[in-house]
């Protein structure tokens, strides 16, 4: 058996939406190096949906083939329909990760919701903190660095 | 595919397996049976501690055969402390980075109410034996050192140590489990009291090993059962594994000076060769280390996806990156040596035999820059040390 699914595997090797953006409307990062993964992501944002996303990623496979699936799993949809992603969800569309990977799924989330942050906050939108701070792990200080 | 990860497991040797053959087939007798079909497995064995104990300079009568290393080591580690105990001495010395068979026992008896001195091992991976010197104290019952370092190669001064344990009278158990097979082990002229082997770290069948316990050296036994193994490990033995250990063990011996020649030679190629990759760093001293062993770290990627990426070229290799390890913290050996987190995550191990050829160390000197550079253009971790918003921690 191998240790990941065909679907990670597949993300992993080929990995959908990487690279870098020139002005992107939003960036978000999360995680940190001495965890072992960090995200970022960019959005290109038109009326209010997602048209364009990209990412990086410094991590293990599941990292990186959570990335690209949430990558995917946004492009294309509203900010309202984003935010209802949940690791959850991209974990169950790559078939399953193994338990102690699981961990891992969580950073592709909190990179969109960081993201998404910051596009309110470049924009002057008004929203509910309470959206985020579920999300907000413990990158608060990491962002300080 | 490339096989380069003999420090897991090596390929189980055609010889020991045609001699293994037999004991799994029509000489399936019990060694303790008194009729000569068992008495016919009883000889194998014997034939087999004879040969074992004369690679390690030991006599026959102090060899045990045990499941393999991770016993070995359990049951040296928790019998000297035992007898330690019976005589008020309840201090252990060993090291920061030696196997979880040795750290997990040496856990177990701080709870119990041990007591442990964990010596550092420096950025070489050495330690050093005027710390042990001073680390003694009147209450240490044992000392416990590997031989060679499992992650990173590097070769500790056993003599010395085991010299500086015997004139102070703690009793020196080393787990040699990396080192057998691969280096010159001898119990008797670096005195050595107790020492652990594992059969598949040199191409023996998996799950048998050796604890050597030096004559009059007490040993406790932790089964309950008959009474093999001279009381001191019961169970019925395992005896087309004893043989199989022993011929492999022979194999290798013959060959051992040449292996050693030509797996240098490749090592060395392979750490020149990857230490031109920028930011890349040898971990454990260089020339003090096993002749199959490289370990490097690469600044700005992440272990996992190097060894998955690597193993879709064929080439078979690990990492002490958190995410091998089956936790959240990378590999214990690279933090003792003083890595930071990042680094030891993007640490890559390679671990030669004496098949590998030129060729398979060109192959890999050709993949590995390609995959660091892939995983490093998608590391938003390596952008911002390029862009100079981190500083380098590899120069």
């Amino acid at each position: 058996m191998a240790l990941y699914s065909e679907k990670v595997m597949d993300h992993f090797r080929n990995p959908r939406n990487v690279g870098k953006m020139d002005n992107p409307d939003a960036v978000g990062e999360v995680g940190n190096a001495v965890c072992g993964d960090i995200m970022k992501i960019y959005l290109k944002i038109e009326n209010d949906i997602i048209v364009d996303v990209k990412f990086n990623t410094f991590g293990c496979g599941s990292a990186i083939a959570t990335s690209s699936m949430a990558t995917e799993m946004i492009k294309g949809k509203s900010i309202s329909e984003a935010l209802k992603l949940t690791n959850k969800a991209v974990t169950e569309a790559l078939d399953g990760l193994p338990a102690h990977k699981l961990h891992c799924s969580v950073l592709a989330e909190e990179a969109i919701f960081a993201a998404i942050k910051d596009y309110y906050d470049r924009n002057g939108i008004k929203y509910d903190k309470k959206i985020f701070t579920m999300h907000s792990h413990d990158d608060e200080d990491e962002q300080k660095d | 595919m490339i096989y380069v990860d003999n420090a897991a497991t090596t390929k189980l040797s055609k010889r020991a397996l045609d001699e293994m053959m037999p004991y799994l087939t029509e000489n399936y007798g019990n060694a303790s049976s008194l009729y000569a079909f068992g008495q016919k497995s009883k000889e194998a064995i014997e034939n087999a501690r004879a040969v074992v104990a004369s690679f390690i300079g030991a006599n026959p009568n102090e060899i045990y055969f045990t499941s393999g290393g991770t016993e070995a080591d359990n049951q040296a580690i928790n019998s000297a402390a035992y007898f330690g105990a019976l005589k008020n001495k309840k201090h252990i010395i060993s090291s920061k980075f030696e196997h979880h068979a040795v750290l997990h026992t040496l856990k177990k008896l701080e709870r119990e109410g041990f007591e442990v001195t964990y010596l550092d091992v420096h950025e070489n991976g050495i330690v050093r034996v005027e710390e042990l010197k001073k680390a003694i104290r009147e209450d240490t019952c044992l000392c416990t050192i590997m031989f060679a370092n499992n992650e990173i190669g590097t070769i500790q001064p056993i003599k010395e140590i085991g010299e500086v344990c015997r004139e102070r009278g703690v009793i020196f158990h080393t787990d040699a489990v990396q080192a057998v097979g691969h280096i010159e082990v001898n119990v008797q002229t670096q005195n050595i009291d107790m020492l652990s082997i594992s059969a598949h770290k040199f191409h023996g069948p998996k799950g048998v090993g050796v604890l050597y316990c030096k004559q009059n050296v007490p040993l406790r036994s932790f089964l309950e059962g008959g009474a093999q193994e001279r009381k001191k490990r019961a169970g019925t033995e395992n005896v087309a594994g004893i043989v199989g250990m022993a011929a492999a063990l022979k194999e290798v011996m013959i060959n051992r000076e040449t292996a050693a020649k030509h797996q240098t030679m490749l090592r060395d190629r392979l750490i020149d060769g990857l230490l031109k990759i920028p930011h890349t760093k040898l971990n454990g001293d260089r020339t003090n280390r096993l002749p199959n062993n490289v370990n490097v770290s690469f600044e700005g990627i992440e272990g996992e996806s190097l060894i998955l990426l690597l193993d879709d070229d064929g080439i078979c290799v690990s990492s002490g990156s958190a995410c091998t390890s089956g936790s959240l913290e990378p590999s214990h050996v690279l933090l003792a040596i003083g890595l930071p987190h990042e680094i030891a995550h993007g640490s890559l191990r390679i671990t030669l035999d004496a098949s590998n050829t030129l060729d398979d160390v060109d192959y890999i000197l050709k993949k590995v820059p390609e995959v660091v550079s892939y995983l490093r253009n998608m590391s938003p971790l390596w952008e911002e040390l390029e862009l100079g918003k981190k500083e380098f921690q590899i120069k």
